[in-house]
């Protein structure tokens, strides 16, 4: 991992002292500061800590909130809680994934965005719900997806893709979504 | 010193005593899976459940983990035991259909249909190496990761371990790996079913379910294992899984 | 916080000095903004709100008090923004934009009465017994609005938990002690023995809120009779029941009333050390509650000798990291302890061997709320709320298909009728209730013909459902039972901590079984099977999340047995829901042509030109029902 990222993990670990209630604790200012578990990071806490790299390991994997790979620079939490659910939950998640283009991982390839489903932000009350960093969206259905994400895309000139696309076809066309006829 | 019933006989042992203890005190036969002695009680394949009477509440309890307490009464076959078991065993085979352990359990409880697809996977997760790696080989090179449907055995990173001294004991301790199960040798198996499907080493031995690396399984029977993959026919169902 | 030389606080008469602080902050001289900032509202837009708010009392230079409070449980309505002017009625605005707020603002002391939701013309103190009056004079609420005492959303509700939330500020240490808080503490520690704390606490009758329901007082007397020190006692506030939000509401809005009935029940444990376990998807929670612990430690009100009593008690906070089982009591522990969050065989209960193997208490964030009260009230007076089996209120979240979402708290013993229908005003849309859905993962689904059933521990177990934590989501006519099904196995597969292969497994083969049925491909055994299966998971399963995670088979199986039956013979769903046996078609007639539907179908399968009929390619729709949801016309139908 890149040497940044262990200079920014000493002062950090330094914070703690050596017991084994901090390891979760400590993953998640790691997590906090990197977006991410960096391997050598968590070699590290289990020196530090004196316990077998295989139960940091676990605890890293277990828990939801961890990731061991780097994240897209926007975290988009999809609520799939009962409540977002029966309204619409999983259509949201499945029209975030495709706007975003994330792959099986969550992660998009130009690193902008990573998308994950969570159980519940608490706001069922206004469901469906979606947290994008640390703001929380009310009443995202699935066709606001798209409006919604606009402004965590980064900036681009005015020939991308998405603005080639009249907002409503022109007439005497025949209007044919996709390319797959 | 706690004094409970066990299928009506009276015992006494020691505090701190486990109920499955105390049913292999009296000679009564539990099957189990994921406990060895030696090892710290785990709780994980449910197979060892008997029926605790406490006070008014009736429950099934891992007899493994339960603690034998003063004024229990237990039941280590009752009917409720027997059907819970038996569902259990069937989902057994249903995953990991090519242990010859779990076959043996099925045969024993007369266990005769599945009704469920079968999986082939290659662990049951019954923790018994991981156990036996940390607990008695203080090396600590294996563990789980994930839970859930994600769960499963693995080495950190799924790299080879620093702290793993290729000690082969996880191999010797594990309950569905195929090194226990005779192989082609006809009479001794169940079914000859595993001749049928790929072998745990085989089948993942690059992503390293065996836990060494290299596995020595693979070493010492690798001439013979090599003649198994040729017979390898992996279209053909497994016998005693009948395909709904 | 302004210490004014009182710190520690060590009397009534200290309390009594920082209350009156807390009075001219909460009914201060001036008119009085109150914006709900709790992360519900915030997700509604108050931060914007607040912010607009600030702009024009700064711009305009108005002498008016802006001030944040918690969620009074009416988020339907979020924003809500509400005024109070001394001697006349709290006035209540719901959906408030910006623009709003300022029309407001720059109108008081007369704005609008169209504007208005609703108006507050007094509050009862469940913790004092006393009911304050806003009103100078007469009652006289505004022109035409309504008064909350009126509104069906709270004319039954009594609040006990929630007795503060979304009237006081909940970052205010002061504002919480001028509603009486604090004093049961010094009641507790001053006037009473730990026995008779406990004695109080077991003569209420108050069961768990956490959803075991397992009786307090009796948990607490043997946490106290536990050898071993130091003892601890911590508060449960994962809250992973998804479509239930009340701790969260407590947390964010009264903070300080889980850290009071948490010293009580140090006191009468013997405990000196405490824990509250917040899960990490509540970050306003986390902080409100490091906030409020700071305060008391300021006041004294934490820490060594505790007014004077010789008794001293430290909280910290610990924040979870992702896991739906951590919530379970050992899987807890494990995870304070930095371990996996993997339950653990009880006996030995943590109230005997709980964290680092010492005598544990461990209780719900509403528990632990409506101990102040108990002690301030007495046992008797909280036994005298609810059902001879349960006592006192419990606080749900009603949400789903439902008019007024809401966070309300009712006596125990309400019906789901009356909960459904007048509290929560029915069903949006003309549409049929279906059912309600109790107790989250572990709960199951109640049919609408189940409704006069009376909401307690005992009528929800014998219903097939469970309490729970008192997430209620209600379901209508479009929703498909399998799917609920289906949706919960999929969450517990993926939460199962996968320790005991019976939930492990147990849970992915229901759900492959339940799959198969929603597609269609179902046949009349399956049925059979999951039922076995689901007793199987339920009896050998270690911990509660294995032991109940069939219920929401269970629940629907037997009470929805035709809807999955219709999925299996016919291969229809019925709520036209699952995506394998439902197909989507423009109506010709309906359609004119608009086009909206070519731009959000996720398959790209809609063809038509524009303003003529437009068509949808089966071959390449993935039944997202986009079209569907944005048509204006309603010229997409779904068979
Ligand atoms: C899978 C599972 C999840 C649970 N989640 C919670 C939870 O989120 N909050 C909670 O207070 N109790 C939860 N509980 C119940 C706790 O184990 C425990 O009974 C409760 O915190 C005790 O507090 P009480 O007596 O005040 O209810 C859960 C139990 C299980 C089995
Ligand atoms: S590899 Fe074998 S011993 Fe290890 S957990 Fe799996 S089944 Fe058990
Ligand atoms: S029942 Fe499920 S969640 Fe509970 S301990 Fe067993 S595997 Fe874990
Ligand atoms: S169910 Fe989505 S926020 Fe609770
Ligand atoms: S032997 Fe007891 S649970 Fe496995």
């Amino acid at each position: 991992m890149p040497q940044s990222e262990l200079g920014q993990i000493e002062p950090l670990l330094q914070e703690f002292d050596n017991t084994r209630a901090n390891l979760i604790p400590i993953l998640q200012q790691i997590q906090a500061t990197c977006s991410y578990l960096p391997q050598e990071a968590l070699r590290r806490v289990a020196r530090k800590l004196q316990v077998p790299l295989s139960d940091v390991y676990q605890v890293a994997t277990f828990y939801r909130c961890f990731s061991l790979k780097p994240r897209g620079k926007h975290l988009v939490q999809v609520c799939l809680g009962t409540a977002c659910h029966v309204r619409g939950g999983q259509k949201v998640l499945e029209r975030t994934q495709v706007e975003t283009g994330v792959d099986a991982a969550g992660t998009s390839a130009d690193m902008q965005f990573t998308v994950e489903a969570v159980r519940c932000l608490g706001c069922c009350g206004l469901a469906p719900v979606m947290r994008v960093d640390k703001t929380t969206f009310a009443h995202v259905e699935q066709t606001k997806v798209r409006g919604l994400l606009t402004r965590y895309r980064p900036r681009k000139p005015a020939t991308s893709e998405a603005e080639k696309t009249p907002a409503v076809p022109a007439e005497s066309t025949l209007v044919h979504g996709g390319d797959h006829a | 010193m706690p004094t409970l019933t066990m299928n009506g006989i009276t015992v006494e042992v020691e505090r701190g005593t486990t109920l499955l203890e105390a049913a292999q005190f009296l000679g009564l036969p539990i099957p189990t899976l994921c406990h060895e002695d030696g090892l710290a009680p785990y709780g994980g394949c449910r197979l060892c459940v008997v029926e605790v009477v406490n006070g008014a509440k009736k429950s099934l309890q891992s007899s493994c983990t339960y603690p034998a307490l003063d004024g229990l009464q237990v039941f280590t076959h009752s009917a409720r035991v027997e059907k819970a078991r038996r569902l259990l065993v069937e989902l057994y085979v249903a995953t990991c259909p090519q242990s010859k352990r779990i076959q043996d359990l099925a045969s024993a409880m007369g266990v005769r249909q599945v009704r469920y697809d079968a999986k082939h996977e290659h662990c049951i997760q019954c923790g018994l190496c991981v156990r036996m790696c940390e607990q008695q080989m203080m090396a600590g090179a294996i563990g789980f990761s994930g839970r859930g449907l994600h769960r499963e055995v693995t080495r950190p990173f799924d790299t080879t371990s620093d702290t793993c001294r290729q000690c082969g004991a996880c191999l010797y301790i594990c309950p569905v790996c195929e090194l226990r199960c005779a192989g082609p040798d006809a009479e001794s198996t169940l079914c000859n079913g595993c001749l049928n499907i790929s072998t745990a080493c085989f089948q993942t031995y690059d992503n390293a379910m065996c836990s060494l690396d290299p596995c020595h399984a693979c070493e010492i029977d690798g001439p013979f294992r090599a003649d198994v993959r040729v017979k390898l026919q992996p279209q053909i169902e497994f016998p005693v899984l009948a395909k709904k | 916080m302004p210490n004014h030389g009182a710190y520690p606080l060590r009397s009534l008469e200290d309390l009594q000095a920082v209350a009156e602080l807390g009075r001219q902050r909460i009914s201060p001289a001036q008119p009085k903004i109150m914006i709900g900032m709790a992360t519900c509202g915030q997700a509604a837009g108050a931060t914007e709100v607040l912010e607009a708010v600030r702009e024009v009392v700064a711009q305009d230079k108005l002498p008016y008090v802006v001030s944040e409070t918690g969620c009074i449980g009416w988020c339907s309505q979020e924003p809500l923004l509400d005024i109070c002017i001394p001697g006349r009625p709290r006035v209540t605005y719901g959906r408030v934009t910006p623009a709003r707020a300022r029309q407001i603002i720059r109108a008081l002391p007369e704005p609008k009465p169209q504007w208005a939701l609703a108006t507050m013309p007094g509050d009862e103190n469940t913790l004092t017994g006393y009911y304050t009056s806003y009103l100078a004079g007469e009652d006289t609420p505004l022109r035409g609005v309504k008064s909350y005492r009126d509104l069906p959303l709270f004319k039954r509700q009594l609040r006990i938990v929630m007795r503060n939330c979304g009237l006081i500020d909940p970052a205010s240490f002061e504002e919480y002690i001028a509603r009486g808080g604090y004093t049961a503490l010094w009641q507790a520690l001053r006037t009473q023995t730990p026995q008779q704390v406990v004695d109080g606490v077991t003569k209420s009758g108050i069961r768990g809120r956490g959803g075991a329901g397992f009786p307090t007082g009796r948990k607490w007397q043997t946490v106290r009779e536990a050898p071993g020190s130091p003892k601890y006692v911590i508060c449960n506030a994962d809250e992973g029941d998804p479509g239930a939000y009340m701790d969260r509401g407590v947390l964010e809005g009264d903070p300080h009333s889980v850290l009071e009935g948490m010293t009580i029940g140090a006191y009468a444990m013997g405990a000196s050390e405490g824990i509250i376990y917040v899960r990490e998807e509540y970050p306003l929670a986390v902080a409100r509650m490091k906030d409020a612990i700071r305060q008391s430690e300021v006041a004294g009100l934490l820490g060594a000798n505790i007014f004077g009593s010789g008794f001293g008690f430290t909280v910290r906070v610990v924040t979870g990291a992702g896991a739906f089982v951590c919530g379970e009591e050992t899987a807890l522990i494990r995870s304070i302890e930095g371990k996996v969050g993997e339950p653990q065989q009880r006996p030995p209960y943590p109230a005997v061997r709980g964290l680092n193997g010492k005598p544990t208490c461990i209780n719900n964030v509403e528990t632990w709320a409506n101990v102040p009260v108990i002690i301030a009230r007495g046992g008797e007076w909280f036994a005298s709320i609810g059902t001879p089996g349960s006592k006192g209120t419990k606080v749900f979240s009603l949400v789903g298909n439902i008019e007024n979402t809401a966070l309300i708290e009712v006596p125990m013993g309400t019906t789901l009728a009356e909960i459904v229908y007048e509290i929560g005003g029915g069903i949006p849309g003309n549409r049929e209730c279906k059912a309600i859905q109790t107790g989250g993962p572990s709960g199951g689904c109640i049919p609408a013909s189940k409704f006069n059933l009376p909401v307690d521990y005992d009528s929800l177990t014998a219903a097939g459902s469970i309490m729970g934590s008192g997430g209620m989501i209600v379901m209508d006519d479009h929703t498909c039972m399998v799917d609920i099904a289906k949706y919960f196995l999929g969450f517990l597969e993926d939460e199962s901590c996968g320790k005991c292969f019976s939930c492990r497994e147990g849970t992915q083969r229901l759900k492959e079984i339940v799959q198969r049925i929603s597609e269609g491909h179902g046949v009349d055994e399956d049925l059979v099977l999951l039922e076995e299966l689901s007793w199987m998971v339920r009896e050998v399963s270690l911990c509660g999340l294995g032991q109940t995670a069939a219920n929401p088979v269970l629940s629907t199986l037997r009470y929805f047995r035709e809807e999955y039956l219709e999925h299996i013979h016919h291969q229809r769903c019925p709520a036209k829901v699952c995506r394998q046996l439902i197909t989507f078609a423009i109506d010709p007639v309906t359609c004119n042509g608009c086009g909206a539907c070519v731009q959000v179908c996720s398959g790209k399968a809609i063809l038509g030109e524009k303003n003529k009929l437009h068509t949808i390619e089966q071959a390449h729709c993935t039944k997202c029902g986009a079209c569907m949801d944005i048509c204006k016309f309603d010229a997409v139908t779904v068979n």
